[in-house]
């Protein structure tokens, strides 16, 4: 059996609710290797929120069994799949997530703290993550006071600090402008291509998915569609730390 | 892992200065309600415990029995029933450590153009062993001056600073009643008896001299009391019995009748008072926690909306690996922060309360390092107990649910 870094087998999951159990997810098998850069997409209420989140060991699957890195994972405790989204796993949400009360630079180092990194070292991997999405300067300013494209980017970097194995971003260009979206792709996609950090990315949007090397659509709780295609090409889009702009929607 | 939530908990409460501010004042007030109830509470007992050791240890007083006249009884202590043989032989009892024969009156005291009334007391040297007393200059009088009767005397600080002043007492004479009397000594300060009686205002005079000269006609050859003093606590109950059947057989009373003296335990009595005392101050803190419960639940109250507040910031935590003892560390360490806070300030406020009640109000207050730490000790536990709730709540929530909410 090849080593895939993300094996799911009949992972399925139904929500309760007044009516009965209601099957969001029929039983999906899938491989992912590592390396790869996956765009998952797909209508609303088509399963790939319940997949990513099962992806992300935020919820636990009905049915199935999902390996990652080799581990079942399936049916952790809680304390251990807590520590398998802090060392394995990377998150990037649609609304950036980031604690506004924190220094960018705290909240790039916070999933160091729940790996008990000491201050020390926090500090120096914050800086060396914020010096990889170009926003080095803004170490010590508040995520209010950067635009939406650098708090996602505060975001990539916080994915990143504790050198997972897989970054699951959820629709991360949801809440910026086309510009803004181009170079948060163009930095994912470096990230893919020069470190081969293993992606997989939800998104509404073809010009979004164009990015990626594979493209798997859900419909109606199951898979519908698993292709490959010729990524869009890594332009030679460089990452200014451009001027403070508002991000469309700030999340408190 | 403590250091940077630390860190996050004080940054939490400082970006909401005015919540934290009304938040905390309940355990402020509580807290500071809580010193300034202690401290008037050990003051008093530490003025008690004060006037408990000056009136001296183990003490009884023998009171000779009351005189009726026509009809009109006259009150313990005004017969002439008990005589310095009676307090002679008393010393002389296995568990007496020492006796004081007492007769006393009021007196007017001349000394230069100064004048004052005053208790004269009438006794014998042992008296100041009883009353565990001292002297601040010159001696007491001697034996010899009880048996030859002279005009000796030593005075209370206050009775010295109404007749003498600035000037040295020992050494002088006063006028007692008319006849002048050499000062021999001036008493150590021994401030209030704990019924409040300045104990310093006072005249001491030879037993025999008062008898004769000073309170001649009421008692001739006899005694108003007799102070016993027993030579440990635990004989106390020994001695009452060797003395009481010591004066019933001395002084013919056969069983059935009524004894013509009274015997009094004034230890027990201050010991009484004592007790009263610490139960007032038990009593007073008491009521000042419940203050604190409620400062507690304000604490609990403002924890569960915070935690409502930060449902999301708990699922990004919850997402990026933090697990639920993690937060409910986070949150534990908010409420003890938020309660120890209250309680510093509220220490320093009961400290400052205390003083002030010292100063205008005259009350004896005592501010201990225990009551201090207790304090502190009582915030974080009200911080811990009130914080576990909201606490658990935060740990609780669902990583996915928390990530939705808005």
């Amino acid at each position: 059996m090849t080593a895939a870094l993300i094996r799911v087998e009949d992972l399925a999951k139904d929500y309760p609710t007044a009516a009965g159990p209601y099957p969001a997810l029929h039983g999906v098998n899938l491989e992912i290797g590592a390396g790869e850069f996956v765009a998952i997409m797909g209508p609303s209420g088509s399963g790939k929120s319940t997949f990513m989140n099962l992806l992300g060991c935020l919820d636990a699957p009905t049915r199935g069994r999902y390996w990652l890195a080799g581990q079942d994972v399936a049916r952790l405790p809680t304390d251990a799949l807590a520590q398998i989204r802090n060392r394995q796993l990377g998150f990037v949400f649609q609304g950036f997530n980031l604690l506004q009360r924190s220094s960018v630079a705290d909240n790039v180092a916070l999933p160091l703290v729940y790996a008990r990194v000491a201050r020390a070292q926090r500090r120096i991997r914050a800086r060396e993550l914020l010096a990889q999405v170009g926003l080095e300067r803004y170490a010590e300013s508040l995520p209010s006071r950067i635009s939406g494209g650098q708090q996602q980017r505060v975001a990539i970097a916080r994915a990143l600090v504790n050198r997972p194995r897989v970054v699951l971003a959820d629709e991360p260009t949801g809440n910026l402008d086309s510009h803004t979206s181009e170079e948060i792709m163009a930095l994912f996609a470096r990230l893919n291509r020069d470190q081969g950090i293993t992606l997989v990315l939800v998104t509404h949007e073809p010009d979004i998915a164009a990015w990626a090397g594979r493209v798997i659509r859900f419909h109606d709780g199951a898979l519908a569609e698993d292709r490959r295609q010729l990524p869009r090409p890594v332009s030679s889009l460089s990452l200014s730390p451009e001027s403070p702009r508002p991000a469309r929607e700030q999340v408190a | 892992m403590i250091g940077p939530m630390l860190a996050e908990a004080l940054q939490a409460l400082a970006s909401n200065r005015m919540r934290t501010f009304l938040t905390t004042l309940g355990m402020v007030i509580g807290v500071g309600a809580v010193i300034v109830m202690l401290a008037v509470g050990s003051g008093a007992q530490r003025s008690i415990r004060e006037s408990i050791s000056a009136m001296g240890s183990n003490l009884f007083i023998v009171l000779a029995g009351s005189a009726s006249s026509g009809g009109v009884r006259l009150g313990g202590g005004n017969a002439a029933t008990l005589t310095l043989a009676d307090a002679e032989a008393i010393d002389e009892q296995p568990s007496v450590r020492a006796t004081a024969p007492l007769v006393y009156g009021s007196a007017q005291l001349v000394h230069g153009a100064y004048n004052w009334g005053t208790q004269v007391y009438g006794t014998t040297p042992g008296y100041l062993e009883v009353r565990n007393w001292g002297l601040l200059a010159g001696t007491m009088f001697g034996d010899s001056d009880v048996r030859s009767a002279g005009r000796v005397a030593v005075i209370g600080t206050t009775v010295a600073a109404q007749l003498f002043g600035a000037e040295d007492p020992v050494g002088g004479t006063l006028r007692i009643n008319g006849s002048p009397y050499t000062v021999l000594g001036l008493l150590a300060p021994k401030g209030q008896s704990f019924d409040g009686r300045d104990q310093d205002d006072t005249v001491l005079v030879p037993i025999t001299t008062a008898q004769r000269k000073l309170f001649g006609s009421s008692f001739r050859g006899s005694l108003r009391m007799i102070m016993v003093q027993s030579v440990a606590a635990d004989a106390m109950a020994q001695t009452e019995l060797e003395v009481t059947s010591l004066l019933l057989e001395r002084h013919r009373i056969g069983p059935g009748q009524a004894p013509d003296f009274s015997m009094r335990n004034l230890t027990a009595v201050a010991e009484t008072a004592a007790a009263t005392a610490r139960i007032m101050s038990l009593l007073l803190g008491a009521i000042a926690s419940i203050s604190l419960i409620v400062g507690g639940i304000g604490i609990m109250n403002i924890m569960l909306v915070s935690v409502t507040e930060r449902t999301r910031e708990i699922g990004i935590r919850v997402a990026i690996g933090a697990r639920p003892q993690d937060v409910r560390l986070q949150f534990l360490l908010e409420s003890v922060a938020l309660a120890l806070l209250g309680g510093a300030v509220g220490v320093l406020l009961g400290v400052i309360g205390s003083e002030l009640i010292r100063r205008l109000a005259d009350i004896p207050v005592e501010v201990s390092g225990g009551s201090v730490l207790l304090a502190f000790a009582v915030s974080a536990s009200v911080g811990v107990f009130f914080g576990w709730y909201p606490a658990r709540k935060a740990a609780r929530l669902q990583p996915i649910e928390a990530l939705r909410h808005h």
